[in-house]
């Protein structure tokens, strides 16, 4: 462990929990990588004869109600997960630091309005917001992950305003507009690096929440569609069969669980690293 | 045996030592002033005093301390409890925080009576009203229904005060009164302080790091540099004739009328953190005296003159 | 007081036009004729035509607009496609389920939470302090429908002791509340321990403890009451939490509900449903913030002083 905690970054994975967590998420991310290949099947071929099996040494966390292998449709389903909650929260984080920015630099009416524009979605639940959008677009890949990044933008932005307001007043801002620095220019060279740091990990974090998320569109069948496996639709069809089949539904929760604790562990261990924790507070 | 004895005591919180054998005594009727600058030790001598070390993980590894014949390192928690507020009473530096925000300030003056002497709602009421009378405070009745937040520096630190006499003690500790409130409120709020050890006998700690308030209120003085008694003495001889080299640098700071502006003298160098205080005397780094033995063998505190000091260089200048 | 409740209102009214204005837009934005959006599929042309006449699709958006929002600001949300019944109808008949859930919950949660992080911050480091920091942890990376389909299994499948889904009886409510629950206590608990152990290092703390107050009345009396502050700040902005929570667990346990509504109506296509829901949930959450600010205020003289 110490000589962990001596290289670069090796605070965080010389800790117990940076480490293992980071760990977990490496096995998750490389099984969601090479699905195809770490599989034992593939996740759509149905085996009617074998409906609802409990765990065998053939499958190891057992059938499906059409007889589907349970641990590679998890493994596959990793897959969704994790792209889908990336990409969302990818999305969401770079819409969320302009408009935060933006709004922090340029202060003014600029400020009020998208101050008022993300207050208004701030306190409403992330599930109201995406469930608005899946209203709109309708269930599927690309609807769930445009509502899932605009369910987040407001976190961010908010975030973001709030670093840069606090770095806006700082002397070498002041320094660089006495220079003749044009906006963009202070705010791509000083204001967004300063403000990376606590945003990035904020985003780390919101990726759990992503998944979970994402997870809960799919359980009420409004998220990724059949065939593609995703853990929140298998948990769904899961419980028609909560009394002969629970596993079904224990799988892919037991997977959301650990990819979410071990996401949560390693930003916590990172923003302790970092130090960072009293730019997280509440904005 | 002096009302308050403090013998020898050391301070540690976790495996550091912050206060290194400190003495003082102090009777009924007396101010004793404890000097230095801050992180010399001087509030954790108040905590210490009043048993309160373990909230911030300290504790007494060494020495006693005795309150009118009681000693205090043995008194179990729940008597030393009914001792505080009772006998002894703290005055806290900041007022701005000191007072529970969410309360208003006559309920808290009230608590100690009603939990001290065991007063009912009413009495402890007439009785809160009446302390803010004798301190002075206009309008009593009205800004004992204020919150904290309502009222100025200095009026919160009449009702910390106030707090500290509603359970009539003997000893008062007051740990920086004045630094956190503005410089005209400063004078009134220590001459009301000298005026209660006055009229009621008591004793009282002033805590502080400004000689100036020494010269007006105190008859004892104690000087504290990095954890150590550097020295101490009657007011009126540390005045006219201080021996310790940190003792005439800290006379030398207070302004005087008619000095030219930005002409304040200070004390070069800083205090230093107890994770590295110095081998030998402590205040050797900024000593303008020091000589070899100064940083090989710390000075023991002897008697000098009519009180004690620690220094190999004792001296007996003069000054204006 | 009653200045800031006005107040407060008048800035929520904005709030509220806003979110109606979105909610109104769904039927036009979704791709497809608006009027195939609010009418059963198979209609004939005629039945089309009586509709647009009926709620005016012919004319201009913002007249459409201010027509719905007169209608549904005296309870008419138009008719379900599905079940052919006034929206109106349908959501008086899940409210009261949706209520129940969403109180029960946030009381459960208030008292357990509140109690657990007051014993964690209390007994600090002790193998309470412990086992509340793993319940923390727990409550708030589980996601809630998964701890509702455990519960379901262990104590309904397994054990027997509630029902499985919907709502005959009050034993039905308790497996929902509690899922829903222990996330709120997961969040309220943490930040009652947080605020607890921040305010015991204030200044006002020590001189309770010079004054010979015992460390449990500090506690319990002083220290306490102001860590509630930061709970209920915590927990007013967080309203839409239980709302959420709410529409999830009603799904998955079946219940009856504005939330089971709202996500069959929606696999269903069946908008005029979806928007008389989901303009009622966001009424809840700005309602629910609104108390949460009212109780704030009547909590801190501060907080009360600042908004005059």
């Amino acid at each position: 462990m110490k000589v962990l905690q001596a290289l670069p970054g090796g605070s965080v994975l010389g800790t117990w929990r940076g480490g293992l967590a980071f760990l977990v998420l490496l096995v998750i991310a490389l099984a969601a990588v090479f699905a195809p290949w770490i599989a034992p099947y593939p996740y759509d071929i149905q085996n009617l004869a074998a409906t609802n099996k409990g765990p065998t040494l053939a499958h190891w966390l057992g059938t499906d109600e059409f007889g589907r292998d349970v641990l590679s449709r998890i493994i596959y389903g990793a897959r969704t997960s994790l792209s889908v909650a990336l990409a969302a929260i990818g999305v969401s984080l770079t819409a969320g630091m302009c408009l935060g920015a933006a709004a922090g630099y340029f202060g003014g009416a600029f400020d009020r309005a998208v101050t008022a524009v993300v207050d208004l979605t701030w306190s409403f639940p992330e599930v109201l917001i995406a469930l608005i959008f899946i209203a709109i677009l309708g269930p599927g890949l690309t609807s769930t992950i445009i509502a899932i990044s605009i369910a987040y933008l407001a976190q961010f932005a908010r975030l973001t305003r709030a670093q840069v307001m606090t770095i806006k007043s700082e002397t070498y801002v002041e320094a660089a507009t006495s220079l003749g620095a044009g906006h963009t220019h202070i705010m791509v060279s000083h204001l967004l690096p300063n403000t990376l740091t606590p945003v990035i990990v904020a985003g780390m974090l919101a990726t759990g929440d992503a998944i979970i998320l994402e997870a809960t569109l799919g359980f009420f069948g409004l998220g990724v569609q059949p065939p593609s496996p995703s853990w929140g639709a298998m948990m769904s069809s899961g419980t028609a069969q909560i009394f002969i089949a629970p596993w079904t539904i224990l799988g892919p929760g037991l997977a959301i669980c650990i990819a979410v604790i071990a996401i949560n562990l390693f930003g916590d261990s990172l923003i302790d690293a970092m130090d960072i924790r009293n730019r997280l507070r509440d904005y | 045996m002096a009302f308050l004895s403090v013998r020898e005591v050391s301070v540690q919180i976790g495996k550091m030592e912050l206060i290194d054998r400190i003495s003082l005594d102090i009777e009924k009727g007396q101010i004793l002033g404890l000097v230095g600058e801050s992180g010399s030790g001087k509030s954790l001598t108040a905590m210490a005093i009043m048993g309160l070390l373990p909230l911030i993980g300290g504790r007494i590894s060494h020495g006693s301390v005795t309150l009118d014949g009681t000693n205090l390192m043995t008194l179990p928690e729940a008597d030393f409890r009914a001792l505080r507020g009772r006998r002894i009473a703290l005055i806290t530096q900041n007022p701005m925080t000191s007072l529970d925000p969410m309360l208003q300030v006559g309920a808290q003056i009230d608590q100690v009576a009603r939990l001290h002497l065991g007063l009912g709602a009413e009495a402890a009421k007439t009785r809160s009203i009446d302390l803010l009378q004798q301190l002075r405070i206009p309008n009593a009745a009205l800004v004992y229904l204020q919150y904290p937040h309502q009222m100025s520096g200095g009026m919160k630190q009449r009702i910390v005060i106030a707090m500290a006499l509603a359970g009539d003690p003997d000893l008062i500790i007051a740990d920086e009164p004045t630094t956190a409130l503005d410089v005209t409120i400063q004078a009134q709020i220590i001459q009301i302080l000298v005026d209660l050890v006055r009229e009621r006998g008591l004793a009282l700690l002033l805590i502080t790091h400004d000689m100036g308030v020494v010269a007006q209120a105190c008859d004892q003085v104690v000087v504290l540099y990095a954890g150590r008694v550097a020295e101490s003495n009657a007011v009126n001889a540390i005045f006219a004739q201080s021996a310790h080299p940190y003792t005439r640098a800290l006379i030398a700071c207070i302004t005087r009328a008619g000095q030219a502006a930005g002409s304040l003298t200070g004390i070069s160098g800083l205090v230093p953190s107890a994770a590295s205080y110095a081998a030998g005397c402590r205040f050797q780094p900024r000593c303008t005296l020091a000589q070899a033995i100064c940083s090989d063998v710390a000075p023991a505190l002897q008697s000098h003159g009519q009180g004690r000091v620690s220094c190999h260089f004792p001296q007996g200048a003069q000054h204006g | 007081m009653f200045g800031f409740l006005v107040k407060r209102l008048l800035l929520l009214l904005p709030v509220f036009l806003a979110v109606s204005v979105v909610i109104f837009l769904i039927v036009h934005l979704v791709p497809g004729d608006p009027v195939d959006h609010l009418i059963q599929i198979g209609s004939t042309p005629e039945q089309k035509a009586a509709l647009i006449a009926k709620i005016g699709l012919d004319k201009p958006l913002l007249v459409q607009y201010g027509a719905w929002f007169m209608k549904v600001v005296t309870g008419d949300f138009g008719d379900a496609i599905v079940l052919r019944r006034p929206v109106a109808d349908l959501i008086a008949e899940n409210l009261p389920h949706s209520l129940w859930l969403g109180g029960l919950a946030f009381v459960f949660s208030t008292i357990v939470g509140v109690a657990t992080g007051a014993l964690a911050a209390v007994y600090k480091d002790s193998w309470i302090d412990r086992g509340v920091m793993i319940l923390i942890l727990l409550g708030s990376t589980v996601p809630s429908f998964w701890l509702g389909l455990l519960l379901i299994l262990v104590f309904a499948v397994h054990l027997g002791w509630f029902p499985v889904s919907g709502a005959r009886n009050w034993t039905a409510l308790v497996l929902p509340v509690m899922t829903i629950g222990l996330q709120g206590v997961a969040l309220v608990s943490r930040v009652t321990r947080a605020a607890m152990l921040d305010i015991a290092r204030k200044d006002f703390v020590l001189l309770l403890h010079a004054k010979g107050v015992s460390r449990r009345e500090i506690q319990l009396r002083h220290v306490l009451r102001h860590a509630l502050l930061p709970v209920v700040t915590i927990l007013s902005l967080r309203v839409g939490w239980i709302v959420g929570g709410a529409v999830t667990i009603e799904f998955v346990f079946a219940r009856p509900g504005l939330g089971s509504l709202l996500i069959t109506a929606l696999n269903q296509r069946d908008y005029p449903v979806v928007q008389g829901c989901l303009l009622m949930l966001a009424m809840a959450v700005m309602l629910g913030t609104l108390l949460g600010d009212m109780v704030q205020a009547a909590m801190d003289p501060r907080i009360r002083e600042n908004m005059q």
